[in-house]
């Protein structure tokens, strides 16, 4: 029995194998829609989320499966001061395999260690999002053909943004990537994923101007200044409108850019952008039910 | 200053000059009944200055937690006032509940009775990340 905790906790081989799993769901959706007949999904989420846990339980349901759970800790013992042991070994009683979310950092590793069941990270705090990641390679591999040989470009929170953080660690292990991080000097990437980037030998350059590096990046990835995850509200509105992503920045811009975000939006790309054939991010949330298909798939060990 | 050499027990060498008591606190020598020496700045040729610790008793030093405060300290294992053994010190690859993660978003923030473990990811620079939440332990 495996879980998802870590996106490195698979390697590039079994990445491709999912990736070629949701292609082929996409191509063939009807031959899929009876794999996971009588399985329960339980959905753990202690946190809100619109796109996570809808594409989770789609998911689920274009099995066939079913799903249960909660979308928010007060509907659930937490509320009480349950443990997250307990919780896991609770829901072990009652579903087949758990998608978990939570605000505290390492909450989803502390289910896998207690459930009898495959637990997958679906966001904790501001660490891991592995589904999301997997979600970003299946869309930067439709859209451009193939994870080498790409010079991409993170912008805005990268300190507390969980997918940039799980993106650079997947993106790492293939040949020929470049990052390029932009951000205010506030929001830069934690000195623990710069270590991969220099143990790994990876070409990587830090900036805060975004119109400078415009013309050399293959894809864009924007992210969202998050509120939940200042103590200080100043903080947040003092650095929330750093980077916008209006038409004219794109100006400089290849032509087959792809402009990736992992939603939810505030304000950072302007809705302008949505009709750019160079937008992506909508592609990016339809893919995320393909891959966590591919994933419940293969963690239930259904063929 | 004179302190007995001791038959059976341990004596914990080369510790580095004002590291003795976090050592003694840290392996719960306040806990044993038997005597217990712990010696400040020592002359050392090698050091200048190092603390020792002598224990009357065939005692279990954790070696992880050791390793992690002090890696340039010896263990002599001592049998009828003799030095049959001398360990030497490594990094230890796991510590479990000796430091804790300061992370205020770690789960271990909120779920106290979950086991404190930090696993060394570079040996190099002695960095020790919380299994949990990846952040680094702070001395």
């Amino acid at each position: 029995m495996r879980s998802l905790i870590d996106i490195l906790e698979l390697d590039v081989t079994e990445i491709k194998e999912l990736i070629d799993k949701a292609n082929d769901i996409i191509a063939n959706p009807v031959k899929y829609s009876e794999k996971c007949r009588g399985k329960k999904l339980a959905t753990l989420f202690f946190e809100p989320s619109t796109r996570t846990r809808l594409s989770f339980e789609a998911a689920m349901y274009e099995l066939g499966g079913n799903v249960l759970g909660f979308s928010e800790a007060q509907s659930s013992s937490a509320a009480k001061g349950e443990s997250i042991a307990d919780t896991a070994k609770t829901t072990s009683c009652y579903a087949d395999i758990i998608a978990m979310r939570h605000p505290k950092e390492g909450a989803p590793l502390v289910a896998a260690m207690n459930a009898s069941i495959p637990v997958i990270n679906a966001g904790d705090g501001g660490h891991n999002h592995p589904t999301q990641t997997l979600t970003d390679l299946l869309t930067i591999q439709r859209e451009k053909g193939r994870l080498n040989n790409l010079t991409v470009g993170f912008c805005g929170d990268l300190k507390f943004g969980r997918t940039v953080h799980s993106l650079i660690n997947a993106l790492s292990r293939y040949e020929n990537i470049k990052f390029v991080l932009v951000s205010p000097e506030e929001l830069k990437l934690p000195s623990y994923v710069k270590e991969t980037l220099k143990k790994n030998n990876l070409e990587y350059v830090q900036t805060t101007d975004l119109d400078s590096v415009m013309p050399e990046l293959d894809i864009l990835y924007m992210t969202r200044v998050q509120r939940e995850r200042f103590f200080n509200e100043e903080d947040y509105l003092r650095l929330k409108d750093s980077y916008i992503l209006r038409p004219e920045r794109l100006n400089t811009a290849k032509a087959d850019l792809a402009i990736m975000h992992p939603l939810p939006r505030v304000n950072e790309i302007s809705v302008e952008i949505d009709s750019d054939p160079r937008a992506c991010y909508f592609k990016q949330v339809l893919n995320g039910k393909y891959i966590r298909m591919a994933l419940i798939l293969k963690l239930l060990e259904v063929e | 200053m004179k302190i007995d050499s001791i038959k059976n027990g341990i004596v914990i060498d080369h510790i580095t000059a004002g590291k003795a008591m976090k050592i003694y606190n840290l392996l719960g020598l306040d806990e044993l009944n038997c005597s217990v020496a712990l010696i400040k700045n020592v002359s050392s040729s090698k050091m200048g200055k190092k603390d020792i610790i002598k224990i009357d008793t065939d005692f279990h030093v954790d070696l992880d937690i050791l390793g992690y405060v002090d890696p340039g300290a010896t263990v002599n294992i001592i049998q009828n006032e003799e030095m049959v053994a001398k360990k030497k010190l490594e990094l230890p690859e796991k510590l479990t509940n000796v430091i804790k993660c300061k992370n205020p978003r770690c789960i271990t923030s909120t779920e106290q009775e979950l086991p404190q473990i930090f696993k060394l990811t570079d040996k190099e620079k002695k960095v020790y990340r919380c299994m949990y939440c990846e952040t680094a332990a702070k001395e």
